[in-house]
């Protein structure tokens, strides 16, 4: 088991790589020139040159890069002799448009990704379940068919669309809400969740559609399992049948997709931030992308791969704890 | 004393291609200590009455009337509550594929301590010593071990050996085993219906035992229900009905044995296909199939239900043709199995 995790942690750590140097050379490939980037209006070529020089931005690809990765495990010395600046590991970068080092930007807007994503995947994931399992107990007949159609309803609308709608109505229209303003919840916790309910029920409307499907036909799967039958025979109450037997069995995809979900919100819920102005990864990384801010873009890039992988690894290690024939193999 | 005792069980489902009769006129009896074995093919209700009887038909569609009377108890409308708390504790059942049967999550300790806790108020611990004393009466070795076994971790004749000690874990007066060595290689049949054979002795239990193997039969029952197309053909006491079967199916069944005594090799089938529960052929189910009917019957086999008859101390067969020419009939395709003519 141990020797399994570790190699699925370096299998990561490989894919991590890769992704890094796919995210350099493309950026590389656009026509943007980022030394110029780097002055505003009144701008010159010896300017140019200079922050050029200064940033390493003359030097061959690779060197640019092996310094980049280099900067994260041991920081980094940007430019020489009395105009020098130092960025301390983990280095992921400085960025020439925001005049900013990038590991500090990158941990003032991943806590308010994280509040967004759990809070978020805390109620599509719960209710999803339930709604799941109700209507998968009440098969053919109308509440199910509700259910269903309800969930249709979330699923096929962007969440672009249901977060403009939540904003118009309830912030604008009814102003049962002030407008958006995101603080810490260490802060301020009323305007914390008066900022975040909106985001949170747009993400979970979304999301929580396919749980619903995805929770209902997998215990319809399970309900014409033998073991099903055993559950019932043995006099087991409905309940129990239901959450100990067919819930547990029916469990794996689920855990796979909520795992998979919840890291690639992680990464940043790009729309959702952009819509109620929460400064969170995904919101950085459409700044960047506009800027062409490479520096910016590669770590998001990379925080955003990263979550991906862990979770992977993660979702890996709970089938083995669902399902005990997982852990001989 | 009659223990359990199905009158006129009639059981049918609705469905997308219209009212599947799947269970029509059941009747029989059993008492405590006795085996009755219930035979016939794939379809015929077999396993559609067992799970009646264990109140397991749950959903929408399903239609059950008649009675079924367990120790005094009329199981047929009875509540959800009553045969829950009936299920697993006074009736119990095992199934046909053992490895399908057992939750392939949970420790076998845990699935036979379930069982326990379902329907007495003991501790986990408790519950706990029970399933180990059940793994060791059922012969499983290394019981203090394998109880923290899953089921994947056991071969196929354990399983169902485990199957057995969660049924009878609550001493359960009435045992349904359907078809319990299907799945089963055939040394380890004989184990298990040995095991049957020795708990049934010592618990005294009634056993309903479902499988299409009169071989099995032979060893285990007392009494014999043959059915075909949702309907009993034919009901004898064992001897009976191996030695002098009335009703031709119930033959051609016997004919299709392989035995080792037979002089010749070949084995005769039934020809045809047993009928659709949908749309059952008229007058006898079995007409279309018969190789009995003869120009004198023809008729009334076509035409006219026959009903189950006694033929003689509680010998019951649905057959319209008379005591001579069902002899007639079955002594001549017996014979021929007997001499390979």
């Amino acid at each position: 088991m141990t020797a399994y995790v570790i190699r699925r942690i370096l299998t990561g750590v490989v894919i991590l790589i890769l992704l890094s140097m796919v995210v350099f050379l493309v950026f590389n490939a656009l026509p943007a020139d980022p030394a110029a980037l780097t002055c505003g209006k009144s701008c010159n070529p010896q300017v140019i040159e200079a922050n050029r020089i200064r940033l390493g931005l003359d030097q061959p690809l690779y060197i640019q890069y092996w310094e980049f990765v280099r900067a994260i495990f041991v920081g980094r010395t940007y430019g020489s002799g009395t105009a020098t600046f130092q960025c301390n590991a983990p280095c992921l970068g400085y960025s020439f448009r925001k005049g900013e080092e990038v590991t500090p930007l990158i941990l003032k807007a991943l806590p308010v990704t994280l509040w967004l994503s759990f809070g978020a995947f805390l109620l599509w994931l719960i209710p999803g379940v339930l709604l799941g399992i109700y209507a998968s107990r009440r098969r053919g007949r109308w509440q199910e068919r509700s259910v269903l159609g309800a969930a249709l309803v979330g699923y096929s609308f962007p969440s672009f669309f249901i977060g403009l709608l939540l904003l118009f109505f309830v912030v604008i229209r009814w102003q049962w809400l002030p407008y958006p303003n995101y603080v810490s919840p260490f802060e301020d916790p009323v305007q914390f969740l008066q900022t975040m309910v909106l985001p949170w029920i747009t993400l979970a409307l979304v999301y929580m559609a396919f749980y619903i499907r995805l929770t209902r036909n997998q215990l319809l799967e399970t309900y014409s399992e033998d073991y099903i039958r055993t559950a019932r025979a043995k006099g087991l109450k409905e309940g129990t049948v239901i959450r100990k037997h067919a819930l547990r069995a029916g469990l794996t995809p689920i855990v796979t997709a909520a795992g998979l979900d919840l890291a690639g919100l992680l990464g940043g819920a790009i729309i959702t931030e952009s819509i109620f102005s929460l400064p969170g990864v995904g919101r950085l990384a459409v700044e960047a992308v506009v800027d062409a801010d490479l520096a910016i873009i590669t770590a998001t890039v990379l925080i955003a791969g990263t979550f991906i992988v862990i979770a992977n690894i993660v979702v890996d290690l709970l089938y083995a704890v669902i399902d005990p024939r997982v852990r001989l193999s | 004393m009659t223990f359990l005792s199905v009158k006129d069980l009639q059981v049918s489902f609705q469905t997308e291609d219209g009212v599947v009769h799947a269970v029509d006129g059941v009747t029989f009896d059993l008492e405590k200590g006795k085996t009755l074995a219930i035979v016939g093919e794939s379809g015929s209700g077999k396993s559609v009455t067992a799970q009646a009887i264990m109140g397991l038909h749950t959903g929408r569609g399903v239609k059950i009337s008649g009675e079924i009377n367990l120790g005094g108890m009329d199981l047929v409308g009875a509540s959800d509550s009553t045969l829950r708390s009936m299920r697993g504790n006074s009736m119990a059942m095992i199934f046909q594929d053992p490895f399908a049967s057992l939750h392939p999550f949970y420790r076998i300790g845990n699935q036979l301590a379930e069982a326990v806790t379902a329907h007495r108020k003991v501790s986990k611990k408790e519950a706990r010593a029970e399933a180990l004393r059940m793994l060791i009466k059922v012969g499983i070795p290394n019981p203090d071990q394998r109880i923290d076994d899953y089921p994947h971790q056991l071969s196929g004749g354990m399983r169902q050996r485990v199957m057995i000690a969660m049924a009878l874990i609550n001493g359960p007066e009435l045992l349904i085993a359907d078809e319990p060595t299907t799945a089963l290689d055939v040394t380890v049949q004989a184990q298990i219906l040995e095991l049957l054979s020795e708990l049934q002795a010592e618990f005294n239990t009634a056993i309903i035992l479902i499988t299409h193997d009169l071989g099995i039969v032979a060893d285990m029952a007392d009494e014999i229900v043959v059915m075909y197309g949702g309907r009993i053909v034919e009901r004898a006491g064992l001897h009976e009905l191996f030695y002098q079967p009335q009703m031709p199916y119930t033959v051609g069944l016997l004919a299709s044995v392989p035995r080792l005594d037979s002089a010749g090799n070949r084995l005769l089938s039934i020809g045809g296909q047993p009928p659709s529960l949908i749309s059952l052929p008229s007058g006898c189910v079995f007409h279309p199939r018969c190789a009995a009917m003869n120009a004198g019957s023809e008729e009334r086999c076509k035409g006219e239900r026959p009903d189950l008859r006694d033929v003689g101390e509680g010998h019951m067969v649905r057959c319209h043709l008379d005591d001579e020419e069902r002899t007639a009939f079955a002594t001549k395709r017996l014979a021929e199995v007997f001499t390979g003519e």
